[in-house]
Formats: structure tokens, C-alpha cells, sequence
């Protein structure tokens, strides 16, 4: 009988899956399920944004600037026409700005995560293996970039990229820096908990086993160990996103980030700033708050994970 | 009873709230120690014995809780004492020993102040009357240079050292009662016997009575008045020393007896009793030994056993007085 | 303890070449420093001339020692971008980072263990998890959100604080204060707060964590069955040996105030070094960010040194050396 035969007499994968203790303790967590919730609708809703929003915001040809610094759910004077969030001074609709914006911020966020996890799991799989001069010098570099904050780093990266892309190019290659220098800055973490789960692993019979018929050690060890980290480097991916999200606002808030013309949160945030003290409150209030849920949501939502994957850990 | 006891516990019942139901730790365990007597505790680890120490000098924690019995020291009852007044009667009333000596003493504090500040706690002396009593205490206790090791830390000191500080800070205060916890389970064995001995001594000069937990019988008939068999969370059999191990009334404390080796007779062949004791979610209806005991009868698995008269001791056996020889 | 610091001085040392290393790299291969320096329309002649004069055409490891005997002295060259001196424009911007930096440390250390020894004892009071509940809550809120809410709450709604700036300040020979005047002291409360916000949170989280560890030690166990009340316990013994590990993390926290500090000092346009640092990473500034990297690293291996002073202030079995400190 092949797997996809179902057997009548064994529960559907389905309900394996439903019946496991991690989802249990899901089912069990009203946090997890309201952050989960929660999580879903601003991706979704971000990825889909370009079906229901109701403009695309940073297309110039659809704004008017008599539109500009409509307050939430009021008409505008001139022409009448309401924004459900508000609208800026170029009459851009926050919400769709808040929309694409988190889909900027998102974008960035995962991107950085899945490279920094690439990077890290890597370079763990390499100094737990290969040992000696290789390990001591990977896991040397991963300690002192874990004692200098990540913001930091990738400002330098940033800074650095900046002396060497010449300027004209800058401007397209935002994307890819913020996403470059945010992952090269989380990288250690991984590489840590790899790294233990690859000194476990490596002196298992089996291993030693493939090594005496000829098989290549390291590919078997891969077959073996990522299935073995997937929990504790999903634990780290999940509130890394968080923090990469975060990571890029600051940046983008710093100004070193995404710029006006393709915002993120983080960019949104810092033109609403200067909009503070006339009192057009909904310019600054919509991007932060967007970012606050999400970054909690997914925060929690980690959390909760790092707990039922680990019921030693309080 | 001629003289007043120093410690009285009476029905004492221990509840553990878990998730899955509570879990009964001490079931009715009744016992008196008089005035500088030693009893000793005996039992499998998980019997009971530390609870019942804990219990009495009031730091069961939780999900822990007395839910039955009561506890007197001096006649006065004490386990139902409101927190503060507790506090007083630990180390002024009754001190208490931990099994590791290593991990009892607060690493960063000098043992001087450590001294000090149970002796302030409970008597009124000056800071400088302190330090004299506690170097004092360190003669008493067999430190050499008292003086200068007063000042000292206590990763400065060796096992038995410590143990020797530790003894000193039950007894800073004179309490009445003193419950050593295997007081020396955790130390070398050469120093283990020193240990007793001074324990032994400094309590019979001061007149204190010691409840000595252990699961050694040699320590237990050589230092012990009175010995009590504690077994899934009641007793099974108390009485003077000689007794319990010359003519143990139980089965369970006769296996027990069994597995000292003895020195005097030939080496017959060191019995073992066989199975374990049950977890506690799971203790039999009636004895609580009945599984495992060799001598049952139907009977023991419908009634539980009280403690009854049995020679000079009482056992908690349907066939205490039912004087057979267990085939060994 | 003499051998151990050598050692942490020569591994801070250590550090330091390899972040001078990185910092040299960068003005190596990030952009051209005789461009930079002479701008478009300069001759070949020139160039090569400068660049003769400035070192660049010697073997790396030559420059690499002329860059580390410079950044001995302090001198990193001139901004690209605002065409003075690095070390003026660091001397000029210090102060005013120093200052914020190490109140806000001040205000997380305090509060952050106050709050931290608060929500251990009362590990289950309302208050406790509205303490726990808002720290989580602030981990997930970027510092630059916490700045512009105090903003628009203490500046544009109540008006009770500047904005921006540093506001008067007073000068004691090249240093610069806000100290002194109460326009300085007002500007600086909001940046402070918002610094010290995160720094707080962690302290805090650590303190509770470690607490509630130490308070199930058997030291703790042993000094309630001495009779010590509960409030010696808690703050004397229980805290005394939570301060070990927390000073380890938050002093290589430290690392994190720094960065913070950029964040905050773009929030409240405070004239200090972070904010220099983010303009040089907006323009290329190379001088000024390997100046700053530099600065940064110092601080680093600064405060790990002093971490480890406070070590054998607080761990007497570090003070002993030899064979307990071997571990460490």
C-alpha cells in the first residue's frame, strides 16, 4: 500500500496533524489563535492589497493634490470625496498607502529572514561539521555579531554599499541592500543552533556508518539534521521576522531605508512625523499602528511556538 | 507517658493539587519524639520522610498542603500558625539540616554573616555579641581557627566543613528540635561518621531532640532511640531501635531489616524485597504494602491497617502479633 | 585574578584589531579617498601626489599600522562630507551622548531591577501582570514609535517638554552639558525614557527569570528554615546573587544602548554621535563611520573589562582564583 491510499482503519493526515500536540497547544492558546488570526489577515491582506485597494497609491497619476490632508471618514472640502483612514498632503488614501506599505515592509522582512536562515543554517552546518579552524573561526565571528546589535551592522553594511554603488543606481537597489544587510546581520543565531544539532548528530552510528560505505557524510547529515532543527530555526525564523520588520522600519525611519517613492511602514512613519505637530495625526498614527500589531502578532505568535515545541522552557 | 513530648504529630495527612487529581504524599502519620530523643526516619526515597521534616518545620511548598492532622511542639500547635509566627519558631524552636551541605550555605555572603544574622533573627544580641557566639559555635562545631574562618566563604570550605557550618547555624539559636535531613548522604564517607557523631554529641550536651531522616540503618542503630519505618506516605512501623531491628513486627520493615548486612553473623544472604513501592496516583486500597508483601493476606487488600501494639513497638500490620519467622 | 584580566585585556585587544581592521577596509575600498579629497577636476599629477602623500600606494600592512597608530591618537582624517577634522566632530558630539547614554542606563539599571524584584515576589498580583504584560508589549514597540508618542504626548498635546535638541547648555572646558540649565535638563527627560525603555524591559524580564531561579536554590530553603524573614530572604540573599548574571547581560547590553542611542538621537535630533553616524551612513562618510565604528568597539571592550571587575566585586568564588575561577 503507497501513502496515497488512504487507509479507512488510520485517521486522515489531516487529523494527525490536527491531533498533534503542537496543535493541541494551539487549540489550547487563545493568544496563539488571535495572533495567528491576526498575522494571516495583515499578510493576506497585504499580498492581496492590489484587488480591493481602493487606489494604487504611489501610481502619481491617480492622486489629486486637492485631495491632500483629508482628515479619516470626513469629506474633503474641495472635492468631496472621503478616505476611511484619511488621506496625505499629496491626497494619497492612507489605507492603500498602509496596504502596499506593509507589503514593502513584508517583502523585506521574509526575504531577509529566509536569506539570514540560508546564511546561518549554512554556516552552522559547516562549523559543526568540518570542526577545528573552520568552526572556531565561524562561531568566533557569530559571537561578536551577536554582541553588537543588529541595527548597528546594518547600518554599516549600508553605509558601505552606499561608498560603492554608484548613486544613480541607488535608488533601485534599496530593496535588495535592506534585505542584504538586515540578513547579513541576523545571521548567528541560526548558525548557533545548527551548529549544536550538527555535533549531536555527526557521531551517530549512522553517519559513521555512511562515512565507511563511501556515501557522503554531509549530504546524509542534511538528510538527518534539518529535519532535527526545523522546529527551533522555525522558532527563530517566526520572531526574527518580527524583529527583521522592525529592523526595517528603523532603518527606514533612520532614513537609510526604503525611500518616499516606494515606502514601507518604517518610510510612512517618518514623513507622518512631520505632519505631528499641525495635527494631521492620521498620517503618522495608521503606519504605526499597523506596524505595532503586526510586529506583536507575529512576536506572540512566536512565542507561543518557541513554548509548545519546547515544553521544558517555561 | 511520663514526661511531656517535644514533638507531637497526630493524623498528619499531606495533599498534592495536580492536574490530574490530588495526590495524597502523607497519609495519617502519627508519631512523638520526647525530649533529647533521637528518632530516626526511615524508608525508600518517596515515603514521605523529608515531607514529614518539611511538614513540621512548615515549608511545604506548593502545590503541597496539610489537609489533615495537626502538629505540637511543646503542646502548642504550630501547623496552623500564621506565617510570622512560624518564622519564629524556625531556628529559634527548631532548626533543620539539609542533605547537601555544599548547596545549603548562601555562596556570596562570609559564614560569619551568615551566622550572625540567624543569631540577631532570634536573639537580642549586639553585632559584636553575635560574632562571639558564632565563633563559639564554630569551637562547638569543631572549626579550626574559628577566628579566621569566620570570614571566610564557603566555596572556602571542604564537604564536611560545611556540614559542620551548617550544623552550627541549626543550632545558633538552641531549638528544641533539630530535623536532619540525610545530613550526611551527600558527604564523603569517611567524614560521614564524624558528622553523626558530632551531631549525636552536641545534641545530647544541649538536651535538643533530633528527628534524623535517612536511609541508613547503620546510622539509624547506632545513633537513633527510637525508629520509625515510613513507607507510601504512612508508617508502618515505630518502636525503640533494638526492636524494630531485632524483631521487626512489619514485613516491609522486616525486608528493610533484612538488607543491613551484619557484621556479627555469618553473611546468611542479603534478602531484597521484591517489586517497588507504588506512585503515589496508584497506592493500593488497604495496606499499601500488600503487592508486594510475601505474607498477605486477603484481608490486606480490603482494610487498611492501623498502627497497633506489638511487643515494645507498634506496626501497622494485620499479622503484627501473629508471631511467625518469615522464611528469609 | 591577575592572570585572568590580562587575558580579558589582551581578548579586548584582540577585538579591537579586527574592528580597526574592518574600519581600514573601509577606507580602502569604499569609494576613492583622493577623489573624495580633491574633488573631479583634479590633474593626474595630483592624484598621484596625494596619493603618494597620503600613503595610499605603500604595502597594506604599512597603511594598516599608520591607520591603527592614527585611531591611537584619535585622528581618523576629515569628513568627506562636512570638511573638518573626525576627531573635532566626535570631541564636539560626545558630550552630548555620553550623557544620554549613561542616564538612561542609570534609569533602566534602577527601575529595571526594582520592577524585576517586585514582579518576582508578587509573582501572581495584578499589578505584576500588568508590569509582565506591558513589557511584552514594549519589546515588540521599535524605539522610534516610544519617542514620537512621548513627543506627541509631552510636546504637541500637553507641551510640558521640548521637542528637539539638546536645548542650553553649559560649556566645562570642551565638554558640554545639559545639566546645568533647566532647559537642558527638560530636553533631556523625553530621549532619555525612550532610550532607556527597551534597556528596562530586559532588565527587568532578566531580574524576574533569575530571581525565581535563586529563590528555588537550596541556600533560599535553608535560610527560611533559619527563621530569616522573607524580606531578608528575598532582598538580601536572593538578590544579591541575581546581580551576577544580570551585571554580565546588561553590561554587554551596553552594545545595544549604543544603537538605541542612534535611533533615539534622529527621533529628538539630538546632537550626538549617532545621529553624526547615520548622516555619514546616508552620505558615504567614510572617516566618520570608521571613526565611529572605532568609538563603538571601544565602549565594547571598555565595559566587558569592567563587566569583569564587577564579577570579583560580586562572585567571592572568583575572588579565591586558582582552581574555582578556572571555569570562567
Amino acid at each position: 500500500m503507497t501513502d496515497t491510499v488512504p487507509n479507512p482503519g488510520e485517521p486522515s493526515r489531516f487529523r494527525r496533524i490536527w491531533e498533534s500536540d503542537v496543535m493541541w497547544s494551539f487549540r489550547h492558546s487563545p493568544v496563539a489563535i488571535v495572533s495567528a488570526f491576526v498575522s494571516l489577515v495583515m499578510i493576506l491582506g497585504a499580498i492581496l492589497a492590489p484587488l480591493y485597494a481602493p487606489q494604487d497609491p504611489f501610481n502619481p497619476a491617480t492622486l489629486n493634490l486637492m485631495d491632500g490632508l483629508t482628515a479619516p471618514g470626513k469629506a474633503n472640502e474641495f472635492t468631496g470625496k472621503t478616505f476611511l483612514l484619511g488621506s496625505d498632503s499629496q491626497g494619497r488614501d492612507m489605507f492603500s498607502a498602509v496596504l502596499y506599505g506593509t507589503q514593502v515592509s513584508l517583502l523585506v522582512g521574509a526575504a531577509s529572514v529566509l536569506f539570514s536562515l540560508v546564511i546561518g543554517v549554512f554556516l552552522g552546518l559547516m562549523a559543526g561539521y568540518v570542526g577545528g579552524k573552520t568552526e572556531a573561526v565561524i562561531m568566533r565571528v557569530a559571537d561578536i555579531q551577536l554582541s553588537f546589535p543588529a541595527i548597528l551592522i546594518a547600518l554599516l553594511i549600508f553605509g558601505v554599499a552606499r561608498g560603492v554603488i554608484p548613486p544613480a543606481q541607488q535608488e533601485d537597489a534599496t530593496l535588495l541592500l535592506l534585505i542584504l544587510a538586515i540578513g547579513l546581520s541576523n545571521w548567528a543565531q541560526y548558525a548557533r543552533t545548527v551548529r549544536g544539532s550538527t555535533l549531536v548528530e555527526k557521531n551517530k552510528e549512522y553517519v559513521q556508518a555512511a562515512r565507511v560505505i563511501g556515501r557522503s557524510p554531509l549530504l546524509i547529515m542534511l538528510k538527518h539534521i534539518l529535519p532535527n532543527v526545523m522546529g527551533p530555526v522555525t522558532v527563530i525564523a517566526t520572531i526574527n521576522l518580527a524583529l527583521a520588520v522592525i529592523e526595517e522600519a528603523t532603518l527606514s525611519f533612520l532614513g537609510v531605508g526604503m525611500p518616499p517613492t516606494q515606502p514601507s511602514l518604517g518610510t510612512l512613519i517618518r514623513v507622518g512625523q512631520q505632519f505631528l505637530f499641525s495635527g494631521e495625526w492620521w498620517i503618522l498614527l495608521f503606519p504605526a499602528l499597523t506596524l505595532v500589531i503586526l510586529a506583536l502578532a507575529i512576536n506572540l505568535l512566536g512565542d507561543w511556538l518557541r513554548d509548545a515545541l519546547n515544553p521544558r522552557l517555561r | 507517658m511520663t514526661e511531656k513530648p517535644v514533638l507531637e504529630v497526630k493524623g498528619l495527612t499531606l495533599d498534592f493539587a495536580t492536574r490530574r487529581g490530588t495526590l495524597r504524599a502523607l497519609d495519617g502519620v502519627s508519631f512523638t519524639i520526647g525530649r533529647g530523643e533521637v528518632l530516626g526516619v526511615v524508608g525508600e526515597s518517596g515515603a514521605g520522610k523529608s515531607l514529614t521534616g518539611t511538614a513540621i518545620i512548615g515549608l511545604v511548598e506548593r502545590p503541597g498542603r496539610i489537609t489533615g492532622g495537626e502538629i505540637r511542639l511543646n503542646g502548642q500547635r504550630i501547623d496552623n500558625l500564621p506565617p510570622k509566627e512560624m518564622r519564629a519558631i524556625r531556628g529559634r524552636k527548631i532548626g533543620m539540616i539539609f542533605q547537601d551541605p555544599l548547596t545549603s550555605l548562601n555562596p556570596v555572603f562570609r559564614i560569619g554573616d551568615q551566622l550572625t544574622e540567624t543569631l540577631q533573627a532570634h536573639l537580642p544580641l549586639s553585632k559584636a555579641e553575635a560574632r562571639q557566639r558564632a565563633i563559639e559555635l564554630l569551637i562547638e562545631v569543631g572549626i579550626p581557627a574559628p577566628e579566621k574562618r569566620i570570614d571566610g566563604y564557603p566555596h572556602e570550605f571542604s564537604g564536611g566543613m560545611r556540614q559542620r557550618v551548617v550544623i552550627a547555624l541549626a543550632l545558633a539559636a538552641g531549638p528544641d528540635l533539630i530535623v536532619a535531613d540525610e545530613p550526611t548522604t551527600a558527604l564523603d564517607v569517611s567524614v560521614q561518621a564524624q558528622i553523626i557523631t558530632l551531631l549525636k554529641r552536641l545534641c545530647r550536651t544541649r538536651g535538643t531532640s533530633v528527628m534524623l531522616i535517612t536511609h541508613d540503618m547503620g546510622v539509624i542503630a547506632e545513633t537513633a532511640d527510637r525508629v520509625a519505618v515510613m513507607y507510601a506516605g504512612r508508617i508502618a512501623e515505630i518502636g525503640p531501635v533494638a526492636d524494630v531491628i531485632r524483631h521487626p513486627r512489619h514485613p516491609y520493615a522486616r525486608g528493610l531489616m533484612g538488607a543491613i548486612p551484619a557484621l556479627d553473623t555469618r553473611v546468611k544472604r542479603l534478602t531484597q524485597i521484591s517489586g517497588s513501592m507504588p506512585r503515589l496516583d496508584s497506592i493500593p486500597k488497604g495496606c499499601a504494602f500488600q503487592p508486594r508483601c510475601t505474607m498477605a493476606i486477603p484481608r490486606c487488600s480490603l482494610e487498611r491497617p492501623e498502627l497497633v501494639q506489638a511487643g515494645a513497638s507498634r506496626a501497622a500490620c494485620w499479622l503484627a502479633n501473629a508471631e511467625t519467622e518469615v522464611p528469609a | 585574578m591577575f592572570a585572568y584580566s590580562i587575558r580579558s585585556i589582551a581578548q579586548g585587544l584582540l577585538v579591537l584589531v579586527a574592528v580597526a581592521f574592518i574600519a581600514f577596509s573601509m577606507f580602502r575600498f569604499v569609494g576613492d579617498p583622493v577623489a573624495n579629497m580633491l574633488g573631479q577636476e583634479a590633474t593626474l599629477q595630483d592624484r598621484q601626489e596625494l596619493s603618494e602623500r597620503l600613503g595610499l600606494n605603500d604595502p597594506w600592512p604599512v597603511q594598516f599600522a599608520q591607520f591603527i597608530g592614527n585611531a591611537a591618537t584619535g585622528e581618523f582624517g576629515v569628513s568627506y562630507r562636512q570638511a573638518r577634522k573626525v576627531s573635532d566632530l566626535i570631541k564636539e558630539r560626545l558630550p552630548a551622548t555620553v550623557e544620554l547614554a549613561v542616564l538612561s542606563a542609570l534609569v533602566a539599571t534602577f527601575f529595571g531591577v526594582l520592577l524585576g524584584v517586585y514582579v518576582a515576589i508578587n509573582r501572581t498580583g495584578f499589578l505584576s501582570n500588568a508590569i509582565m504584560s506591558i513589557s511584552l508589549i514594549g519589546v515588540s514597540l521599535p524605539t522610534f514609535l516610544i519617542g514620537i508618542g512621548l513627543i506627541y504626548i509631552f510636546a504637541v498635546e500637553l507641551r510640558w517638554l521640548p521637542s528637539f535638541g539638546r536645548g542650553e547648555t553649559v560649556k566645562i572646558g570642551w565638554w558640554s552639558t545639559g545639566l546645568l540649565t533647566e532647559s537642558g535638563r527638560k530636553s533631556l527627560i523625553m530621549p532619555v525614557l525612550t532610550l532607556a525603555f527597551f534597556q528596562l524591559t530586559l532588565i527587568m524580564r532578566l531580574v524576574r527569570s533569575e530571581m525565581l531561579e535563586v529563590m528555588r536554590a537550596d541556600f533560599i530553603r535553608f535560610a527560611r528554615a533559619r527563621g530569616l524573614g522573607e524580606r531578608v530572604i528575598e532582598l538580601r540573599h536572593a538578590l544579591r546573587n541575581t546581580l551576577v548574571p544580570v551585571v554580565t547581560i546588561a553590561g554587554l547590553q551596553l552594545g545595544s544602548v549604543i544603537a538605541f542611542a542612534i535611533v533615539t538621537e534622529t527621533v529628538f535630533q539630538w546632537p550626538g554621535l549617532g545621529a553624526l553616524f547615520v548622516n555619514a551612513v546616508q552620505f558615504a562618510d567614510v572617516p566618520v563611520m570608521a571613526a565611529y565604528l572605532m568609538f563603538v568597539a571601544a565602549v565594547f571592550v571598555i565595559t566587558n573589562l569592567i563587566v569583569d571587575l564587577l564579577y570579583f566585586l560580586l562572585d567571592p568564588r572568583l575572588r579565591t582564583g586558582g582552581r574555582t575561577a578556572k571555569g570562567h
